[in-house]
């Protein structure tokens, strides 16, 4: 090690572990859940929990970008739950094509989360309070909508969003990759990406700079409805009907992929890699507990305590990293300009 | 008094402090002594290691070398809890009282006398708390809610809670920066009276003029190691502050080379009639390129209330505003920007900067709309040269305009906030209290900045309530006493004496070209 700067090793490492960190802990599982079960480290399996994690990724992306602005979106998984019945129902009862069908679908969970959205950017209704409130009525029109019943009996073109492959690879698994990749393109490298992290940073301090707070909240909610609503057309097509009892608790499974994922209710701090390592975390956990055989029950249990465990290491991992001192420059540093 | 038999044996006594941070020296054989019944003043530029070494104080850091010796006995205190303990107490820059909680319940937080099987005494609590106040001769209810009273009173309750606490030591952080000029007097006269108890105070403080009212010496910093320790009778504030920078800092007294204002160029800013409530009416003044209009006035005559107006941030119920000729209404900042009015806000972290956020993200805030390809991605080359550019301008100290805002000292941040606003390029900028918590060295440079912005054309509203630099930098004053203006003068037409008049209503309107027009 070069002497002349001492310091440098031990704060690189920290920085390290608080980039990679997450992933380390999702890698320790794979080696455990490799080491107790000969059938998870398959390239089947493994595509299978990639699938499986595909629908709460997606609806964590949306989940987050909320989370940013310090808000919070409990309504996902009932707004998944009415999307898919309203898009499915026009397409079994209105005989619209899948594509219509599918786009009225995100439509009208774009709706309800701009809904959210207006209440509490332009009403101040306190996010937490507003989509509880959502939550509840997407609910009870979910099932008002259907009266109770699932749609069934889908055309072939909307299966394949859930089932279907493309070269290949699962549609879920080409879908949450392009969720990724745009959401990445948005919160690094645009106008109201950089907006989101501001307003989660210091909310007064952008109002003071002009910045468009009501608007990006507005957008936000809105993203956030549209993504479960898109997890919703995946989960109908997996499932081959749309059911409006679908996708409860799915708010608390995105929750805790972005928490796990590293970011933080105070606003401004987080990235969507951690948000997908956070999502394949819990998908890992579930996989391996349906191939270990663990009774339902107990099941949820065990991912309770395991979410809670990730999220205590991952934030001992981070506390190893040396205070707040002034980092000096070093002259290797890479020049690109770095995102906020 | 036991320290009584010894009368100059240093009641505290700090020995050869060193302490490193990586990347910084943050002390260097440092040597500090309070004694009993003394107030020593503690002056420096920010980062000079006047925090570091109170922190080593209240037991918050360890010094990697060095020696404490507290009323006769070796040892650093552990943690703020030991220090507090063993009589020494800190008052902060931002109080650490429960506003909602009474002002009884706040000085015994935590440590209520206690009746029965643990309830709280809440008859001798509110006797033993009224007792203390009483004794600071404080008007203060120990029933009343903390929230109720002035941030100057509210100064002394956490005084009261000290002194509850047996304080031998207090250490008061720059106590006078929310206060009037009026409750300074007033925490004045309360220092001296704990002196004269035999209490030893530390006093932190960037305004001079409160340094040699009060204080009895002073040690000065700079650069993490002790200057000089004299006392305040040895010495005069342009003596101090040379020390303090270790260079010659033009103070803003020091003007002359104005840019002539032209008197009849068209007005950047033109208000008429302005108001909202109770806050301030009938506000009506011009503002010519060039110009530095000082805002004057006690706290709470609705300076801050104008400029949020004029901002947008609670914008003005009645009253009319031009910019360049063009009537604005200005009902939200996006307004204000766009009409080409900026603000750099008093509460630089509420309101100004995104602390987690980098130097170069918070200095392109507020103009990113017009780095964007096709008005959604942003031009992150163009971004970070703009940055730079403001970043060197500024001259603020960073490593580089990725470094997080919140490792920045008060001075480069308050920069980091002027560059967000001038990267706007604005035709009018409203500065409220642009130097508050600002060293001496920054100020100069805040000063020579707002010169030559003005220099340039730009017309600038300075708020301040420091009367020397609202004497010395402002090419025309406007005093506010409760919601009017009090008056408009030249500053070298007027003093002191005569603004302090007008800003407490102690003479009528005064007669001013600008009153009016």
């Amino acid at each position: 090690m070069n002497a002349s700067a001492h310091t440098a090793p031990r704060e690189t490492r920290g920085r390290l572990l608080e980039r990679f960190g997450l992933l380390l802990c999702l890698l320790l599982l794979v080696l455990v859940l490799s080491l107790v079960t000969d059938r998870f480290l398959t390239v089947d399996n493994l595509t299978n929990v990639v699938r499986q994690s595909s629908i709460n990724a997606i609806i964590a992306v949306g989940v987050m970008l909320v989370i940013l602005t310090r808000g919070i979106d409990l309504s996902v998984g009932s707004v998944l739950a009415f999307s898919s019945v309203f898009g499915t129902t026009w397409l079994t009862q209105g005989g619209v094509p899948v594509p219509v069908a599918i786009l009225l679908s995100v439509g009208a969970g774009v709706v309800l989360g701009l809904t959210s959205g207006a209440l509490v950017a332009y009403l101040r209704i306190p996010p937490f309070i507003a989509t509880l409130g959502m939550m509840t009525f997407a609910r009870g029109a979910a099932l008002a909508y259907t009266q109770g019943q699932p749609v069934s009996g889908l055309a072939g073109g909307y299966r394949w969003a859930g089932a279907g492959e493309l070269l290949g690879v699962p549609v879920p698994i080409v879908l949450l990759a392009l969720v990724y990749l745009l959401g990445y393109l948005l919160l690094e490298h645009t106008g109201p990406g950089r907006s989101i992290r501001a307003i989660g940073d210091n909310p007064e301090a952008a109002r003071w700079s002009g910045l468009p707070v009501r608007r990006v909240q507005l957008l936000v909610y809105g993203i956030s409805g549209g993504l479960a609503a898109l997890a919703g057309v995946i989960l109908a097509g997996r499932l081959n009907s749309a059911q409006p009892t679908a996708g409860v608790f799915y708010e608390l499974d995105a929750i805790a992929a972005v928490v796990v994922g590293g970011t933080s209710f105070a606003g401004g701090k987080g990235s969507l890699s951690g948000t997908l390592i956070g999502a394949l975390l819990i998908a890992s956990i579930n996989n391996g507990m349906n191939l270990l055989n663990f009774p339902a029950d107990l099941q949820a249990i065990a991912k309770g305590a395991v979410i809670i465990l990730a999220l205590l290491l991952y934030r001992q991992l981070r506390r190893t990293r040396p205070g707040r001192a002034v980092r000096a420059p070093t002259p290797n540093e890479n020049p690109e300009p770095h995102p906020s | 008094m036991d320290e009584a038999s010894a009368p100059d044996a240093p009641l505290l006594s700090l020995r050869g402090l060193e302490k490193s941070f990586p990347g910084v020296r943050a002390l260097r054989a440092v040597d500090f002594e309070v004694r009993a019944g003394e107030i020593m003043a503690l002056v420096g530029e920010n980062g000079a290691g006047k925090s570091t070494l109170m922190k080593i104080l209240n037991g918050v850091d360890r010094p990697d070398a060095g020696s404490l010796r507290w009323r006769g006995r070796e040892g650093f205190p552990a943690s703020p809890a030991e220090a507090q303990a063993a009589g020494i107490s800190m008052i902060h820059q931002e109080l650490a009282l429960v506003p909602d909680l009474d002002v009884g319940r706040n000085l015994f937080l935590g440590r209520e006398p206690r009746w029965g099987p643990g309830l709280v005494d809440r008859r001798r609590l509110y006797r033993e708390a009224q007792e203390e106040l009483d004794q600071l001769g404080l008007a203060v209810d120990a029933r009343a809610t903390v929230r109720d009273y002035p941030l100057a009173q509210q100064q002394m309750i956490e005084v009261a809670k000290a002194l509850s606490l047996r304080a031998r030591l207090l250490v008061m952080d720059e106590p006078t920066s929310s206060l009037t000029g009026r409750e300074v007097e007033v925490l004045f006269e309360r220092m001296r009276s704990l002196r004269s108890r035999g209490i030893a105070l530390v006093f932190i403080s960037h305004r001079m003029e409160e340094i040699f009212a009060i204080a009895d010496r002073i040690t000065i910093m700079r650069d993490g190691a002790v200057v000089s320790v004299d006392p305040a009778a040895n010495l005069d504030a342009d003596e101090v502050i040379r020390r303090m920078v270790g260079r010659e800092v033009g103070d803003p007294g020091e003007g002359g080379g104005w840019p002539a204002v032209a008197a009849d160029a068209e007005p950047l800013l033109e208000v008429e009639g302005l108001g909202r409530g109770r806050a301030f009416r009938d506000i009506s003044f011009r503002l010519q390129p060039g110009e530095i209009l000082g805002v004057s006035g006690l706290v709470g005559a609705g300076r801050t209330e104008l400029a949020e107006a004029l901002f947008g941030v609670r914008p003005a119920e009645v009253g009319r505003l031009r910019v360049q000729g063009r009537e604005q209404r200005i009902r939200h900042p996006g307004d204000a920007l766009r009409a080409g009015i900026a603000l750099v806000p008093e509460d630089r972290k509420g309101q100004g900067l995104f602390l987690g956020m980098s130097v170069g993200a918070n200095t392109v805030m507020a103009v990113l709309s017009r780095f964007l390809a096709a008005g959604l991605f942003l031009r992150h080359g163009r971004l970070r040269r703009v940055a730079e550019q403001f970043v060197e301008r500024l001259r603020v100290r960073t490593p580089s305009v990725r470094q997080e805002v919140r490792n920045l000292s008060g001075g480069n941040q308050q920069k980091v906030v002027i560059a967000k606003w001038l990267a706007l390029e604005p035709k009018v900028l409203i500065l409220d209290e642009p130097t508050r918590g600002i060293d001496v060295g920054a100020k100069a440079e805040i000063y020579r900045l707002m010169r030559s912005l003005a220099a340039e054309g730009m017309g600038i509203l300075m708020i301040s309530s420091e009367l020397p630099e609202i004497l010395g930098v402002s090419t025309r004053i406007l005093v506010l006493h409760e919601g009017r203006l009090a008056g408009s003068f030249l500053p070298a037409e007027t003093d002191s004496d005569e603004l302090m008049r007008a800003a407490t209503g102690t003479r009528a309107v005064a007669a001013g070209e600008g009153a009016a027009g």
